[in-house]
């Protein structure tokens, strides 16, 4: 039905990578995809692979940063009464730190994956929308160097990580502190939409030849599913930030009980889009945990159709819990009822997916690499998690430990466990792709050790501080609560927990240098980004791959079907159908462009000012519109073709 | 690895419609993610009026003149911009020149208009929760015309410069055509709610 009249034999006189010999087409791509080296390729670069980088690296760098404020708590809890940290200083910190891991760390970085990984596993050149993707990646610094610049300041956030109204209304917290965390949200929603629009039309659009919906790897899913979810839940939160700006800024009556506002109206939209958000984590992290585990096996996964069955399940439960949230708030009996019935019911897909797991594991021969170590840690924690999980469902059980330590427990060993332990076993398997070089299997056994034996320590115990009537986010307490000798033993576990990170990091680095070629494919994985050299090239594949089976680079033997007759001398991808993904057209890829980073400027510059006057929003359009019509006017190039 | 070649893509048409074009499926994501937005605009709407013992709070139901008389001008629209795809469609660049101007005066008389709905509220942002809420889903809905309008302006500009008359460019049209359509569809949940579910 697609422009079916405009086909002939050849649509251009262009040279396709089936008219020139290997070496000439190599070189003619690199010549049409690479990013030159100065400083306006550096602005300029749409490559997914680079952006890609430059966003995990980013993130990486927001998780020392939050992972340093942690200290300080644990440094200011580890006795009682100690004087290290003042209140107001700690109110910022520990808002800092939860929003930082949240905002700036674990959403951004799993998408980040997706975006360096998707179209690499899912054989084509680049992600849909590039330019798109840069702009993404400038907003998402600009709300990260917003929220750090204003810390340093002393007008960092300080009032939690959900900031709940009266407290950030314009009646407690006067100043700038609360509009800065709001305004983050803008920033990081944005960035984050952005992405998840991208990562739709790429892996329903641009998937190689033959890759049918059940021959897509399971992280790719995963994606999907959790694109998906960021696109349905992430308005929530645009709403609920910009109408707290609204109230503080013009003075709308949204959370003002006195005026017909409502104060658990914040809740209410805040987790709408909040408990989706935990998935929005943690469902990247069950695909990547569904790729790494049959690599080691050396099987397919068991349960291919459940396991994607089960992350549908879990994206669509997800906006089926948020008012567990709010068991303490004294909503409706029978509301409380279906919410606790829907937040135990989401532990069936969970189950599902383990079962999966381990019946993969069960029928191959486990090699206990490191990813696969971070695996199992990650399957023995987040089982854990998922326990206290489902007893705080229970709103007697919620009402008893709510705001406690038991709380800080279970959350952080569903999200450390559930995906900062997946993702550092992805980092291990997939940083020999990015870099071209392996990662130390040694370092990487005492890295597991340490962190795991440093994680367990650090949190297992807050249990306990929670069960005996220790509030979360108070920045000290009294000797004869007797709360002292575990909170010291949680502090010097976070030492442990600290020195399993900072060895990661040092082995990340050394081996991004210097360590050994990891060659194409070095763990002898089914999937495509493994059928290109290690770093890929600037254009991923020489010829877009065809796809027979779930697991082609097992079952195609030493030899890769491909399809030819792409151009060479333009940017030029294939879109396929939705469900068979049979070829439709050689779509041409959008160049590089200074643009998205200018729109980026302005939006930012729009965003910042309309914390302090509305009309911002009106003069800064201006420039924004301006830089949008530079970015999507045609310059005449190849690519403007047809 | 080694490579075999078993399929001949030169064939394939240099830009696909509809369906089969990147720019559709993401104008349909940013319409998932602004229609989730419409939707939750209007559930705060129910819900602050579920809270209220009166609704409106202190104010009369905004008069209908206005809202009303935006409503039908949107409702026309949709005949100059539906012929706008058919002609895009056909890639018939004369008429889709003429219809991207029509469709430009069909974008701005809501506006016009729209500046006497904003009083015809009679309710100021900062009054109450109902005020707030009634100019939340105004504003949003005028941002969503006003970023249209701009649109079909650089489009037109597009359609009337040397790059026009390619398969893409129609596809834009297309694009665009979608987009206002989806302008039109969310305007009628929130006319519902703003003028009549008051008079309820």
């Amino acid at each position: 039905m697609t422009g079916n009249r405009n086909a002939r034999t050849r649509e251009d006189d262009r040279p396709s990578d089936t008219d020139v010999s290997d070496a000439e087409g190599e070189r003619r791509l690199l010549a049409t995809w690479a990013t030159p080296r100065t400083l306006k390729g550096v602005l300029s670069t749409v490559d997914h692979k680079i952006i890609g980088r430059r966003y995990i690296a980013t993130a990486f760098v927001f998780l020392i940063l939050g992972g340093l404020l942690a200290l300080a708590m644990r440094l200011q809890l580890a006795a009682p009464e100690a004087r290290f940290i003042g209140p107001d200083r700690y109110n910022q910190i520990f808002t800092m730190h939860g929003s930082t891991m949240m905002f700036l760390f674990a959403v951004p970085v799993m998408e980040a994956v997706g975006v360096f990984l998707v179209p690499l596993m899912i054989g084509t050149r680049n992600i849909a929308f590039p330019r798109l993707n840069a702009f993404s990646y400038w907003i998402f610094l600009s709300g990260g160097i917003l929220l750090w610049v204003s810390f340093a300041l002393d007008v960092g956030p300080d009032v939690g990580w959900f900031a709940y109204v009266p407290l950030a209304g314009p009646e407690f917290s006067p100043g700038k502190r609360a509009d800065i965390w709001a305004q983050m949200i803008t920033f990081t929603e944005l960035a984050a939409l952005a992405v998840a629009v991208e990562l739709v039309a790429t892996i329903l659009k641009q998937r190689a030849p033959g890759m049918s919906l059940d021959r897509i790897p399971v992280f790719v899913w995963a994606m999907l599913v959790t694109s998906f979810l960021i696109i349905m839940a992430m308005p929530a939160i645009m709403i609920a930030s910009s109408t707290l700006i609204l109230d503080r800024l013009v003075g709308t009556q949204f959370y003002n009980p006195a005026e017909g506002g409502d104060a658990l109206l914040w809740q209410h939209l805040f987790w709408f889009f909040g408990h989706p958000e935990v998935y929005i984590i943690f469902l990247p992290a069950v695909g990547m945990v569904s790729t790494i585990i049959p690599t080691f096996a050396g099987r397919p996964i068991f349960g291919y159709l459940p396991l994607v069955m089960a992350l549908i399940a879990t994206g669509i439960l997800s906006f089926g819990l948020w008012v567990h949230h709010m068991f303490t708030t004294g909503l409706p009996r029978l509301g409380e009822s279906f919410f606790t019935a829907s937040s135990m019911s989401i532990a069936i897909p969970a189950g599902v997916q383990i079962f999966c797991w381990i019946a993969t594991l069960w029928a191959g021969r486990p090699q206990l690499k490191t990813p696969l170590l971070f695996v199992c840690g990650f399957i023995f924690t987040f089982v854990l998690g998922g326990m206290t999980g489902v007893m705080v469902a229970s709103v007697p059980l919620d009402t008893q430990v709510h705001d406690t330590y038991f709380v800080v427990a279970h959350f952080h060993y569903v999200l450390i466990g559930g995906a900062l332990f997946p993702l550092i076993a992805a980092v291990y398997y997939w940083l020999p792709k990015v870099s071209g070089r392996m990662m130390s299997e040694r370092l990487g056994r005492i890295v597991f050790a340490l962190i795991f034996l440093g994680f367990h320590g650090t949190f297992f115990p807050m249990h306990f501080l929670g069960l005996m009537g220790m509030p979360r986010r108070v920045y000290t307490y009294q000797p004869e609560m007797g709360w002292g000798g575990l909170n010291l033993f949680v502090s010097l576990s976070a030492l442990v927990l600290a020195a399993g990170f900072l060895l990661f990091f040092i082995d990340a680095i050394r081996s991004a240098r210097s360590g050994p070629l990891a060659g194409p494919n070095p763990w002898n994985a089914p999937t495509l980004e493994w059928a290109t050299s290690s770093p890929p090239p600037a254009y991923n594949f020489r010829r877009i791959p065809v796809v027979t089976s779930a697991n082609p680079l097992w079952d195609n033997g030493e030899t890769l079907p491909v399809a030819g007759g792409l151009n060479i001398d333009r940017r030029e991808l294939l879109v396929s159908s939705v469900v068979e993904a049979l070829p439709e057209a050689r779509e041409s890829s959008p160049t590089d462009s200074i643009w998205p980073f200018w729109a980026a400027m302005a939006t930012s510059i729009l965003l910042i000012t309309s914390i302090f006057t509305p009309w911002a929003v009106v003069w800064g359009s201006i420039p924004v519109a301006i830089t949008l019509i530079g970015w999507f006017w045609p310059k005449g190039e190849p690519e403007d073709e047809a | 690895m080694k490579e075999r070649i078993v399929h001949d893509l030169s064939h394939l048409p240099l830009h696909g419609l509809g369906t089969a074009s990147l720019t559709w499926w993401g104008t349909c994501a940013f319409m998932l993610i602004e229609g989730t937005g419409f939707a939750l605009s209007v559930a705060v709407y129910l819900y602050l009026m579920s809270l209220a013992p009166a609704w409106p709070i202190d104010a009369p139901a905004p008069d209908l003149l206005a809202g009303t008389l935006l409503t039908c001008l949107l409702l026309i629209s949709l005949v100059p911009n539906l012929l706008l795809r058919r002609w895009a469609e056909r890639e018939d660049l004369h008429k889709v020149r003429i219809g991207l101007v029509v469709m430009t005066v069909a974008g701005v008389l809501p506006l016009i208009v729209r500046i006497f709905e904003f009083p015809a509220l009679h309710v100021s942002w900062d009054d109450s929760a109902y005020g707030s809420i009634t100019w939340l889903m105004l504003g949003l809905h005028t941002t969503h015309i006003l970023t249209d309008v701009v649109d079909t302006v650089v489009l037109m500009a597009l359609m009337f410069s040397r790059h026009a008359d390619k398969p893409r460019r129609y596809g834009d049209v297309s694009d665009n055509v979608m987009y206002w359509n989806f302008v039109v569809a969310t305007w009628v949940p929130i006319y519902i709610c703003l003028y009549w579910v008051p008079r309820l």
